[in-house]
């Protein structure tokens, strides 16, 4: 009775729009090329506009120790000085705490209240904007660098590399933390009751056989934080003391590449000075592209692996 | 000797956890450190009046920030209608074709937008838009910040509609439902609460951006809702009150640090929630 | 006598290079249950799919020869019109999890954007789940979601939300294997009274299944139609080797 008839397709008229496919699949592909338009426009406009500084400096721009806009010298050693510095004294003073609490929350305490709520930091720590931990870096850090600075004898500015490099070390720390987390949670069981059942205490498990097991994802983890340390402005802005002069001691004022380019391109005046920030810009660009690529692929290659 | 060996080997043991706990919460008394200031702060200058008006010129006391809580608000809706239909779209075709060399080369080039610096998306917003219309404006911040949202929303689009198992699919391309309408109204349903919680994430992510709106939305101490105009935003007000020497103006930092914080973590928090409670069975 | 309502004609389906199905020919007749065995691999998922046309979704699958529905080339009309006309259930029961049970039964009008009126759709979910035989277990809480049911529940939703499309041929393959045995033989016997009214194309692994509720068995081997008769005749009297021993438990 039911199928000797017509079938439901004739009675109630389904529509059928074959143009209403070809857009939509269209639409989806345009979005996806689109991505790539971006990326790349992004890079071609980064190239077109650092060319005078490209042409006029090539690669003096990169070890020129003058960066100066009135003689329109234009050179990035002191900056790069000054990102490398920051960059690295922040990731190391960062390392300590993200390692302990990757170890604290992958292997000693992977449930429970009090993991949950040192998590729940960590995450609110990673939330808050970055101008915000400028803004209270310049404000209540700062101050406490100038005490520091006055006991040690060294100019009291409170401003400047060492400051950065604290706030910078406060804003990475969850993030490796939580990669390292990740990673010490992929190590098998097996390996480490196999060792336990050898008679090895926890710290000698965690030793010799953790640590050696995601050493190269707790790199990679760090590798990305150092990307972000170098890639980070507003609160590196606000704190480093912006001076473009090759620093002297980890306390003296200094200007990373992104701080640069926050505190003097909307000032800059003249092909020639506007063009090499952005030509610093594409460095950056560059720099944090190739270390977040690497430090990637090696996370990559370790989920496989496990 | 056997025993000391053990006793040492115990006492490395004991003291290393302690280390490790000591550095563990060491680790979030910044936290602790940063909210108490924020909160200490900012409490003590947010009332009405500081959210509905104003800022006051230099010298008299009270004034508010409702111009960047406007701006803040105009420079995500643009955003949003940048980024999320677009967004959606490269999320799904990426879902669809797994394999394939643009699938790979449109994975990439999201990976690399995604990893790119703040700063740099700023020069391109000038660069694209500001410098040809010869004008800071909230269009040009709008663009920037949609840049930094699509990534976020490309890749988890893609990996929440790839944990939707292909049998959903089949059964509805096998009731004769088209493809485009089974996209839209089998697959993405599905897939909802992770796009929309993408959504949501990158929102409190790019409303605290500073750096992407220097040289586009630039600051505004007025007023205003025209997008081709410059506007003032939470976090540009935060920077340029911050950089000031006038005391009251710090005071208005902190509480719009105040409104911005717990804005973005309210967002986070709803994020959470809704990853916990809104997943679809299957 | 009846004529077929399917006409399969020297039908080949390939994936790439890897040809699955060879040269096979078989009528389908009308309300009679015709189940597809062979071994594993032997190609019965894809002849399924190729009869409502779901095989060209894979990339680079090909097919040729001819299928034709009441004289009609299924292959000469839209892929759309030939997925309503004929209904499919899968191995694994999979209602629409965002939607509730009703819906779920009307969710190919619904999907397809076909308006009716509420007591329309009233009287087709009645019926589709009365003829799957699960309006009495689901008449109460028709607004949950289809996803809270059991699995054998969850598989007579879906052969509901095919019935509901009234479709000329309702495809079920393996519509057990995820099943456990009282489910099962709860859906065999909706087989058979469903044959009352739908033609039916079963695969099945199981030999006791096919001969329980089959009138017709087709035997697939590495793609090639075997053996194709009247279920009783090829099980007790099977005119092929390669049939015997696979009924006999020799292989597969
Ligand atoms: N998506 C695919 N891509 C390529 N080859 C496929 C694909 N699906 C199936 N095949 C191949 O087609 C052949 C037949 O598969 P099919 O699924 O039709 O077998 P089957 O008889 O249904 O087996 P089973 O009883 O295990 O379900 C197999 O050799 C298989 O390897
Ligand atoms: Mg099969």
């Amino acid at each position: 009775m039911y199928n000797t008839g017509q079938s439901a397709v004739k009675k109630t008229g389904f529509q059928l729009l074959p143009p209403a496919e070809t857009v939509f699949r269209g639409f989806l592909y345009g979005a996806a090329v689109c991505m790539i338009l971006l990326l790349v426009g992004i890079f071609l406009t980064l190239l077109v506009y650092s060319f005078p500084s490209i042409r006029e400096f090539g690669l003096r721009f990169l070890y020129g120790k003058t960066w100066d806009p009135v003689t329109e010298e234009f050179g990035t050693l002191p900056i790069l000085i000054g990102t490398i510095i920051t960059s690295f004294l922040s990731l190391a003073i960062s390392i300590p705490f993200s390692l302990s609490l990757s170890i604290y929350l992958g292997e000693y305490s992977t449930k429970g209240t009090v993991a949950s709520l040192l998590q729940g930091a960590i995450e609110l720590l990673a939330g808050i904007p970055s101008i915000i931990y400028g803004f209270w870096g310049l404000f209540i850090l700062v101050p406490i660098v100038r005490s520091i600075e006055t006991a040690l004898g060294v100019p009291p500015l409170g401003v400047g590399i060492f400051a950065s490099s604290l706030v910078l070390s406060i804003m990475i720390i969850p993030y490796s933390a939580s990669l390292g987390r990740e990673v010490i949670r992929l190590v098998p069981d097996e390996l480490k009751e196999a060792a336990y059942s050898l008679g090895a205490t926890r710290f000698e498990v965690i030793r010799k056989i953790i640590l050696p097991y995601v050493i190269s994802g707790i790199t990679a983890g760090n590798l990305l934080s150092l990307g972000r340390a170098i890639g980070e402005t507003m609160a590196v802005t606000m704190v480093i003391g912006n001076a473009n002069f090759i620093p002297t001691s980890i306390f003296a004022p200094a200007n990373t590449m992104a701080s640069v380019i926050a505190n003097e391109f909307t000032e800059a005046t003249g092909t020639l000075y506007v063009s090499s920030l952005i030509e610093t810009g594409l460095l950056l660009f560059i720099v944090t592209m190739i270390i977040n690529m690497v430090g990637k692929q090696i996370i990559k290659k370790m989920s496989v692996q496990v | 000797m056997e025993t000391e060996n053990l006793f040492f080997r115990i006492f490395k043991d004991r003291l290393f956890k302690l280390v490790v706990i000591v550095f563990s919460f060491a680790s979030s008394l910044p936290l602790l450190f940063i909210l108490f200031y924020i909160f200490k702060n900012g409490i003590a200058v947010i009332n009405w009046q500081f959210l509905t008006q104003l800022p006051k010129p230099v010298g008299e006391v009270g004034g508010g920030i409702s111009n960047a809580i406007v701006g803040t608000a105009i420079l995500i809706i643009l955003s949003s209608i940048c980024s999320i239909p677009l967004g959606i779209c490269t999320g799904i075709y990426l879902s669809e074709h797994r394999t394939g060399k643009l699938s790979y080369a449109v994975r990439l080039c999201v990976e690399i937008l995604q990893g790119m610096p703040s700063i740099v998306i700023g020069i391109i917003a000038y660069m694209w838009i500001v410098m040809p219309l010869r004008t800071f404006s909230a269009f040009s911040g709008g663009i920037a910040l949609a840049i930094m949202m699509l990534p976020i929303i490309v890749r988890s689009t893609e990996e929440t509609l790839k944990l939707i198992p292909d049998s959903l699919k089949e059964a509805s391309l096998a009731l004769g439902v088209p493809y485009y309408k089974t996209i839209l109204k089998v697959i993405v349903p599905a897939g909802l609460s992770g796009i929309v919680t993408a959504v949501i994430i990158s929102i409190a992510r790019v409303a605290g951006e500073t750096a992407p709106l220097l040289f586009t939305a630039f600051g505004n101490p007025f007023m205003n809702v025209n997008i081709s105009k410059p506007v003032n935003a939470l976090p540009l007000l935060i920077f340029n009150y911050a950089a000031s020497p006038y005391p009251e103006w710090h005071a208005l930092a902190w509480g719009a640090s105040l409104v911005l914080a717990v804005f973005v973590l309210t967002l986070n928090f709803f994020a959470k929630m809704m990853t916990k409670k809104w997943k679809v069975q299957f | 006598m009846e004529s077929p309502v399917l006409k399969v004609e020297s039908f080949c389906a390939s994936f790439g290079e890897h040809n699955v199905l060879k040269n096979i020919t078989l009528d389908v007749t009308q309300n009679k249950l015709t189940a597809m065995m062979g071994p594993s691999g032997c190609g019965k998922t894809t002849l399924v799919r190729c009869i409502n046309r779901m095989h060209e979704l894979i990339p680079n699958a090909s097919v040729s020869g001819k299928m034709l529905l009441h004289n009609e080339d299924l292959y000469a009309m839209s892929p759309i019109i030939a997925r309503r006309k004929i209904g499919m259930v899968f191995q694994r029961p999979n209602p629409f999890p965002t939607m509730t049970i009703y819906d779920n039964v009307i969710a190919g009008y619904k999907l397809n954007g076909v308006k009716k009126s509420r007591e329309e759709f009233d009287k087709i979910v009645e019926e589709s789940l009365r003829r799957a035989a699960l309006w009495d277990e689901v008449k109460n809480v028709l607004y949950r979601k289809g996803t809270f049911l059991s699995g054998g529940q969850q598989q007579r939703l879906c052969i509901a939300r095919a019935l509901a499309m009234r479709p000329e041929i309702l495809l079920l393959d393996e519509p057990t294997s995820a099943l456990d045995p009282k489910s099962t033989s709860h859906i065999e016997e909706l087989m058979i009274e469903l044959k009352e009214t739908v033609t039916i194309i079963l695969v099945t692994h199981n030999i006791a299944q096919a001969a329980r509720t089959s009138d017709f068995t087709a035997f697939i081997y590495l793609g090639e139609l075997v053996e194709f008769g009247p279920t009783q005749k090829l099980f007790t009297v099977p005119k092929d080797k390669r049939t015997e021993e696979y009924l006999t438990g020799k292989f597969g």
